[in-house]
């Protein structure tokens, strides 16, 4: 069988280099389409994977309509939290574990002079944090519950600005000072950069850089530290001139994130924001019918529109002209096959079997194929390095040509082809040995 | 030219044909699709500002510590001053954004504060007396905002200015019947009095959300005045930007350097600011023309080796045929015409087709209707290159000579 297949490879290539131009039409064909495709395969991979695959169902965003019928989008509450509704849901304490976020931007004097200030963004959030979304951690730990509650100058900071500040050595327990207020640092994080950013899409940061520092939501909220994101105030205008009234006021900035382990604390925490809508509706707040939202991370990537437009009309395009060049393979290989009528005659009148000569030009094809993989890979390659032409840099870096994609594109050639090859085989192997041999 | 001969030759083969037809009515759809897409977004990206974009650069100044509303608009105020003193330097104003800057500040504009569906989106740009001047805008009705007049405001205060300058666009939209100076509009804040009307300013956002409301806007008489920090718009004398740009950077910070201005994006050329907003849209049209153009040299190929191979089968036939008495234009016109047949058949099939996919691309993408115009351009290019193709093989069979008919094998 094996010293078969060899024989039908060496008939193959014998025949491939005895029609140069058409063998080179159908490498270049295959090879242009598998690129095409695997190129913006790539980019949609890179942007529409889970990025947190491992708790991806277990982690939800929790809304409640503070603005009612009147000033809603189409009914859906707003994409994040107040103050108010924040507080609230970390107070009831309802879920395994809960966070509030909101974007900080602060700035770090460097003790050198020589160097200019730069701004260091990342979040003030809750101590659950790092232990709901898997954050890794290089030196130290996540400050804990008991600095929440202490409101404590605590932060933790990323592998890259402990890079920056203190030469990668381990800084726990260092002080650093950002926009004049001293923070002790607890923990210095792995690099971690989920992307898309799933936790924080309100403000749109998915394919932002990485963030580098973390600090306590509620000792932000004692040094009245602002967003460094959207704050959505909707059209009934309760925005308050104060920092309390700007807290009690309905415009939304926060976004919150609970951690749900199975079917039944889901339904538990409907109910509680149900149960807390009606409450807010009794005491006078709103004058609607709770109407809340609990999506899971990759329900909330999906409403949200995580994936970029442009990734998903260039995948179904690329498709299309992946499937074009198949059709062109069709063709060119019926041409070249049946040229080869009179030769499958005589081998069938000596007595090769239709069976073989299935095997004969499927391994044929699959040749073509391989070849078609090899000039796609490159095409690929080549195609990797435009992507920044394309699409902004933030998404174009997280695409990489890696083994599993060059497996993808040599099997995806070598597959395509073969399955081109069906229609032409059939073909060939219909041919009547008689009739060839009458005939010439 | 008899059709009728080719068609019998065509019926003995209809894999190839409809092979052909089919290459060609999947590259009409998917090439005229790439072609509107390519049109869209290049008069996406041709959209004016309405400003002086070749001397403007913008600088996001952004303040160390949290100093409060009051500092920050005296800071505020110094800085204009260092940066009027560069030189080159023609005018500076201070504000929360500028055109395709992507994001900031859009409110909702009433007529009458009862009313619960808004008139209009709008696009709100704070500014001082130097807006119109340093922007470069055209005043068409009413006045600029006396000096006077500016503000200061934090972001959590109350948007209620008593006098603004709306854009031509949304005093269209909102005093439909002219003379819109006078009038007053409601913001979520409050009202405030039309005082002037600028030509054209777009708003900061060109992405098809913001689409609603692209060229409303109003202008606020108001510093604001964050701790996060603000845009300084600076417009220089013709051909003095680049050196300009350099010198306010050293100034500010020699003025005062507990100050962040980013590397990446804290001093944006506005060549720059336009080539970062329309990032995606010429990438798309990029990936649109590469995919047509070798899509079409594939489907040209796939022509050229099917037709060679229906040339090599029948050369006898043409040899035949020679002998009788056809002349090489005959054999050229036959492999022409027989071309052109399928081609018809194939761009038939694939306007259709087109149709399809671009109703797909509407509901799926809220992408607008393709254009018949394209559709017939992608017709036109295609039975061109149809017939392009055919060229070399079909002269190929001309050449065949009579004495063909006699050879055997």
């Amino acid at each position: 069988m094996s010293g078969m297949f060899v024989h039908n490879l060496r008939l193959g290539a014998a025949s491939l280099r005895r029609n140069v131009l058409l063998t080179a039409l159908m490498i270049m064909s295959i090879g242009f389409g598998v690129a095409a495709s695997m190129v913006t395969f790539a980019v949609f991979r890179a942007v529409s994977g889970d990025p947190i695959p491992q708790k991806s169902s277990r982690l939800f965003v929790p809304l409640i309509d503070n603005r009612g019928p009147q000033y809603n989008r189409h009914g859906e509450p707003p994409s994040a939290l107040n103050y108010v509704d924040a507080m609230a849901l970390m107070r009831a304490h309802k879920a395994a574990r809960q966070t509030m976020l909101f974007p900080v931007g602060l700035s770090v004097m460097p003790d050198d002079p020589h160097r200019m200030p730069f701004k260091a963004v990342g979040y003030a959030t809750y101590s659950d944090f790092f232990a709901m979304f898997d954050v890794p951690f290089l030196y130290g730990n996540g400050w804990g519950g008991e600095q929440d509650d202490a409101r404590a100058p605590v932060i933790v900071i990323s592998r890259a600005l402990n890079q920056k500040l203190f030469g990668g050595s381990n800084s726990v327990g260092r002080q650093i000072t950002l926009d004049d207020r001293q923070y002790r640092i607890v923990g210095v994080t792995d690099t971690w950069d989920p992307k898309p950013r799933f936790f924080d899409i309100f403000n749109g940061n998915l394919y932002a850089d990485p963030s580098q520092i973390y600090i306590p939501f509620t000792y932000a909220m004692t040094q009245h530290i602002d967003t460094y994101g959207s704050n959505n105030c909707g059209s009934d205008g309760k925005r308050g001139d104060s920092w309390d009234s700007w807290l009690q006021g309905e415009c939304v900035w926060i976004s919150p994130w609970v951690e749900l382990d199975d079917a039944a604390q889901v339904q538990a925490y409907r109910q509680f924001l149900d149960g807390y809508a009606r409450e807010q509706r009794d005491a006078g707040r709103f004058n609607w019918a709770p109407n809340n939202r609990l999506r899971d991370v990759r329900e909330w990537l999906d409403f949200q529109h995580a994936v970029p437009p442009e990734s998903r009309i260039s995948l179904s395009l690329a498709l299309g002209f992946l499937v074009i060049c198949l059709v062109n393979t069709i063709g060119l290989l019926l041409a070249k096959f049946m040229r080869r009528a009179p030769e499958i005659g005589v081998r069938r009148a000596l007595g090769a079997s239709r069976a073989d000569i299935y095997r004969q030009f499927l391994a044929e094809a699959a040749m073509v194929g391989l070849a078609g993989g090899a000039l796609g890979l490159v095409l690929t390659a080549m195609g990797m390095l435009g992507l920044g032409l394309v699409f902004e840099p933030q998404i174009a870096r997280l695409a990489q040509l890696d083994a599993s994609l060059v497996l993808l594109t040599l099997l995806v050639a070598i597959v395509a082809t073969v399955l081109a090859a069906f229609y032409p085989t059939w073909r060939a192997a219909q041919v009547q040995p008689a009739w060839q041999l009458k005939s010439n | 030219m008899q059709i009728k001969p080719i068609l019998a030759a065509l019926r003995r083969h209809k894999a190839g044909t409809l092979l052909i037809a089919m290459q060609i009515a999947l590259t009409l759809a998917i090439v005229c699709n790439a072609l509107f897409i390519i049109q869209e977004r290049l008069a996406h990206l041709s959209e004016p500002t309405g400003i002086d974009e070749a001397n403007i650069f913008v600088v996001k100044n952004e303040w160390v510590g949290a100093p409060d509303t009051i500092k920050v608009d005296a800071m505020m105020r110094e800085d204009l001053q260092v940066l009027r003193q560069v030189p080159g330097v023609q005018d500076v104003t201070p504000s929360n954004s500028y055109p395709l800057r992507g994001n900031g500040w859009d409110d909702a504009v009433k007529l009458n504060p009862e009313q619960l569906q808004d008139t209009s989106g709008a696009t709100i740009y704070f500014a001082d007396e130097h807006f119109i001047d340093t922007l470069g805008l055209k005043l068409t009705a009413g006045r600029n905002f006396r000096a006077e007049e500016i503000g200061r405001m934090d972001m959590r205060y109350k948007l209620a200015p008593p006098v603004v300058i709306i854009t031509k666009a949304l005093a269209d939209k909102l005093f439909p019947d002219g003379n819109a100076v006078g009038k007053t509009i409601y913001l979520i804040g409050g009202p405030g009095t039309v005082v002037g009307v600028v030509d054209l300013l777009q708003a900061q956002s060109v992405d098809r959300w913001a689409s609603g409301f692209a060229y409303r806007s109003v202008i606020i008489p108001e510093r604001l005045a964050m701790s996060l920090g603000s845009f300084y718009i600076v417009r220089t004398k013709p051909g003095q930007r680049d050196a300009a740009m350099r010198a306010a950077y050293t100034a500010l910070f020699a003025h005062n350097p507990r100050r962040v201005i980013n590397d990446d994006d804290g001093m944006l050329s506005f060549t720059e600011v336009r080539s970062r907003a329309y990032e995606r849209d010429r990438g798309m049209a990029i990936l649109m023309g590469v995919i047509s153009v070798v899509l079409l040299a594939i489907t040209a190929a796939g022509i050229v080796g099917l037709t060679s191979f229906w040339v090599g089968q029948r050369r006898k036939q043409i040899g035949v045929r020679r002998a009788l008495g056809a002349t090489r234009d005959d054999i050229l016109r036959y492999f022409m015409t027989e071309n052109l047949l399928i081609s018809f058949g194939g761009v038939l099939l694939g306007a259709f087709l087109a149709i399809a996919i671009n109703l797909w691309l509407v509901t799926r993408f809220e992408m607008h209707r393709l254009s018949m115009v394209y559709l017939l351009i992608g017709v036109v290019i295609l039975l061109l290159l149809g017939q392009g193709a055919v060229l070399a093989p079909a002269m190929r069979a001309s050449r065949v000579p009579p004495v063909e008919a006699t050879r055997s094998v």
